[in-house]
């Protein structure tokens, strides 16, 4: 049977909200931190930050969705961020996520039904002197061509 | 002393409780307060150990440790270096070292042996033992050295053609220095400014040096420093804040990055010395999530900073305290704006205010704040250490001093570099980038991002400065320059950034959330061939009131690339529009694949690589391509090898 570690988390969050319950301005980096626990912000967790914090929920769900970096769905285990920068794009990166479309089957911002994969884009990983360039968890991969691409991602777990 | 940093025997007693006023100069120079000839030696040693002068029987192999070498496999190299090093026996005499980016990304992962200034480039791993053979018998390993499209080789760093055309003084430690070791920034000069500042200077004098030097701010704008420095520090306020804006978000800059993976004790220095002209004690640096790297680097810089006594309460003994505090982004473009980066700070949506008040009078929690950019602040230290007057003798009368540019696109070499202002586009995409890749021609250079504009062929002889490009709808902008050869289609650029700003309009004001909406359903449907001229006057239209009635810089600056190009590839838009015709193949919409009869093989390697199946064909036979099927993702072109497949 799977370990559980929820008890861990809560108990993390305990911490994090006791450490910034007071400090102006930390509503950005406890979100930061809070996803780096769960993975994402569930509407359960939105509430006990709010609360943690004594700021409205409004105003916690409005920094939450601004802000490309948090997610409010489950992630899939590896993420892929392809890079739409303007390098990229004029040396073929909009080929390369077609091609990575085809091969996990969601569309860009959707994760696969196995929770394998999330597939995102990003304005520019400032690796332009690579271009095109992807981002499969934290390697940076450039260089690429639409085999080459759909090829790291095939060794992923 | 194990450190450079460390006290050398037990008569130093340097440390943040009882600080030193002599501790920086004193670890290069000194010891001043004992004579002890063992002491001195000591540090000698150290800081040989770190600028490795010629002569001396010690080497160093330098590996890139910017994030281009990493994702070549650079981290893999290093450990294969040391592990030839030890078994060569020469780790008395031989230490590898991971410093910041070269600026040559695409020859990555690069080399580099001190202090004969060899240069190797795309080594592998197996390479290593060969590399610690040329530190034993002086060999150089010819497979390994640099060569152009010519096969002209190059062994030394200063004669390859890509450094020969440049200036490094910023960039000049990426390439040196181990980030992540304070006693190295210390050992090349380092916090030598910042002593000078606190013992022979009054923050009014900080701020006339650098009214003097000239400085504009390198995010963009131009702005000059002096003057937004002296605007704060005039502001009565007791509690002002310093920012370091490092949320390097235009696509296809990464200079800030560089600097912060490579040398981040000199923006440390920077927002020090700024803190003290301006009379603020508390600095924050904003920097970008989607920059791991530098946000790693910067958290150790700024903790041994605060280890030595660099940062804190009474630094190095003159009364003055300041300290830093790293922000992580949270992946908001806007958030390079000031104001919406004051927000994020905040913790509110990262969305710009109404100017005035300037953020110098209320900025920051509403105190009187100075924001300058990771590149700016990096030249403070450098032009109180040069003098105003050095400083001018760079760059031209109204934008003095270097530029640290990112080139990428269709060039020979990609990569960074740092020239004086004022250079000409020509000399910097022909001589230092090395021209136009694949043998094709130019056709435009995109400068500044997504506030910028595209320039043209006729352009080449422009100076690079802020006035120049301004007057003919360019920008400098951070310093991003993408080179696009005759196969880019301009209508298409100009879709491309609309869907960048678009996509990250912060939704405040009206005319930038709806304007830009507009504009980008126009282009897309220019690139689908369904638009009209009337299309063509309402995108006009919709330009200019979308530049003249934006909030924020982001609204205002967004048109630029659509008015640019509308300026010098109109009849790109024409042939798109008139014709229903993209001339240089790119919109797929207007874009048809057909194989030539007479051409094809039969080989089958397109059928086989359609992604969608759509070639049929008999093996031996001519194939055909399914106009309703095909996507147009041009893989049948790419693999064709007997130029069988044709693009109209």
């Amino acid at each position: 049977m799977q370990e559980c570690h929820c008890e861990d988390k809560q108990m993390k969050l305990a911490q994090l909200l006791l450490k910034y319950k007071d400090t102006p301005g930390a509503l950005i980096p406890v979100l930061q931190q809070a996803q780096e626990i769960f993975g994402y912000l569930s509407p359960e967790l939105l509430r006990e930050i709010s609360a943690g914090l004594r700021i409205p929920l409004s105003r916690t769900y409005g920094v939450a969705t601004f802000y490309s970096q948090f997610h409010l769905k489950p992630r899939g285990r590896n993420i892929i961020k392809v890079c739409q920068g303007t390098a990229c794009h004029v040396r073929g990166g909009s080929k390369v996520l077609e091609a990575i479309k085809r091969y996990v089957g969601v569309e860009t911002g959707e994760t696969s039904e196995d929770l394998r994969f999330t597939l995102e884009t990003v304005a520019c990983l400032g690796a332009c002197g690579l271009a095109p360039v992807m981002m499969v968890n934290e390697e940076t991969e450039g260089q690429l061509t639409p085999d080459k691409a759909v090829k790291k991602i095939a060794d992923c777990e | 002393m194990i450190n450079l940093m460390d006290n050398c025997c037990s008569k130093c007693t340097h440390s943040p409780a009882t600080p030193c006023s002599n501790y920086v100069l004193c670890r290069t120079a000194g010891p001043f307060c004992h004579t002890d000839k063992g002491c001195e030696e000591k540090r000698k040693n150290h800081i040989n150990n770190v600028r490795v002068p010629s002569g001396g029987n010690y080497q160093q192999i330098i590996v890139c440790g910017g994030t281009g070498c990493t994702s070549s496999g650079s981290a893999r190299l290093v450990d294969s270096l040391k592990e030839a090093v030890n078994e060569a026996g020469l780790s008395d005499r031989v230490a590898v070292k991971r410093t910041g980016c070269h600026g040559f990304c695409e020859n990555g992962p690069i080399v580099h042996i001190k202090p004969e200034g060899i240069f190797y480039t795309r080594v592998k791993p197996a390479d290593a033992r060969d590399i610690v053979n040329h530190l034993a018998d002086g060999q150089i390993v010819e497979r390994l050295v640099y060569r152009d499209a010519a096969g002209n080789s190059y062994p030394h760093f200063h004669e390859i053609p890509f450094y020969a055309g440049q200036t490094l003084i910023l960039l000049t430690n990426c390439g040196h220095i181990d980030p992540e070791q304070i006693s190295d920034y210390v050992a090349v000069g380092g916090y030598r400014s910042l002593v000078k500042v606190l013992q022979h200077m009054t923050p009014e004098q900080v701020i006339e040096e650098i009214q003097l030097s000239g400085l504009r701010g390198r995010g963009g704008a131009g702005f000059p420093t002096g003057k937004k420095w002296a605007a704060a520090r005039r502001a009565a306020r007791e509690i002002k804040y310093i920012i370091c804006n490092a949320d390097e978000g235009d696509p296809g800059a990464f200079m800030d990055r560089s600097l912060l993976e490579g040398d981040p004790h000199s923006v440390l220095e920077g927002m020090i010395i700024a803190g003290f002209a301006v009379g603020s004690h508390q600095g924050y640096i904003y920097c970008r999530a989607e920059y791991p790297l530098a946000i790693k680097r910067l958290k150790s810089a700024i903790q041994q900073a605060r280890q030595w006594g660099l940062l804190g309460k009474n630094i190095l003994n003159s009364g003055f305290d300041f300290d830093i505090d790293l922000k992580e982004g949270a992946g908001a473009f806007v958030c390079g704006e000031g104001t919406a980066l004051q927000a994020s700070i905040e913790g509110l949506r990262g969305m710009p205010r109404v100017k005035p008040p300037r953020s110098t009078e209320k900025g920051l929690w509403e105190k009187p704040t100075v924001l300058n950019n990771v590149e700016t602040l990096a030249n403070v230290p450098l032009i109180i250490q040069m003098g105003a007057e050095e400083y001018r003798k760079l760059g031209t009368e109204q934008s003095p001093g270097t530029k640290i540019f990112a080139l990428s696109g269709s060039l020979v070499n990609p990569g960074l570099v740092e020239v004086p202002m004022g250079k000409t586009l020509r000399e910097i995409i022909f001589g230092t980038g090395g021209g136009i890749r694949d043998g094709k021609a130019f056709k435009a250079v995109q400068l500044g991002g997504p506030s910028g504009g595209c320039l043209a062929e006729q352009h080449l002889d422009l100076p690079v400065d802020f006035d120049s490009l301004s007057s003919v709808g360019a920008t400098i902008g951070s310093g991003g320059m993408v080179v696009m050869d005759e196969g880019a289609c301009m209508v298409d650029v100009a879709r491309f950034f609309l869907a960048f700003t678009q996509k990250e309009s912060c939704g405040k004001c009206t005319p930038c959330r709806e304007g830009t909406k507009r504009m980008l359903e126009i282009l897309e449907r220019m690139c689908r061939g369904e638009a009209t001229l009337d299309d063509l006057a309402d995108l006009e239209r919709l330009c200019r009131v979308v530049k003249n009635t934006s909030l924020c810089g982001l609204g205002q600056a967004c048109p630029n690339p659509v008015l640019s190009t509308l300026q010098y590839f109109r009849e790109e838009y024409m042939a798109h529009i008139v014709e229903k015709r993209c001339p240089a193949g790119v919109c797929a919409e207007l874009v048809r694949y057909r194989i030539d009869e007479n051409l094809c093989r039969g080989c089958g390697l397109c059928l086989k690589n359609c992604p969608v199946q759509a070639i049929r064909g008999q093996r031996k036979q001519p194939h055909a391509i399914d106009d309703s099927r095909c996507i147009k993702c041009g893989v049948c072109l790419s693999k064709c090898k007997f130029k069988a497949v044709v693009r109209s």
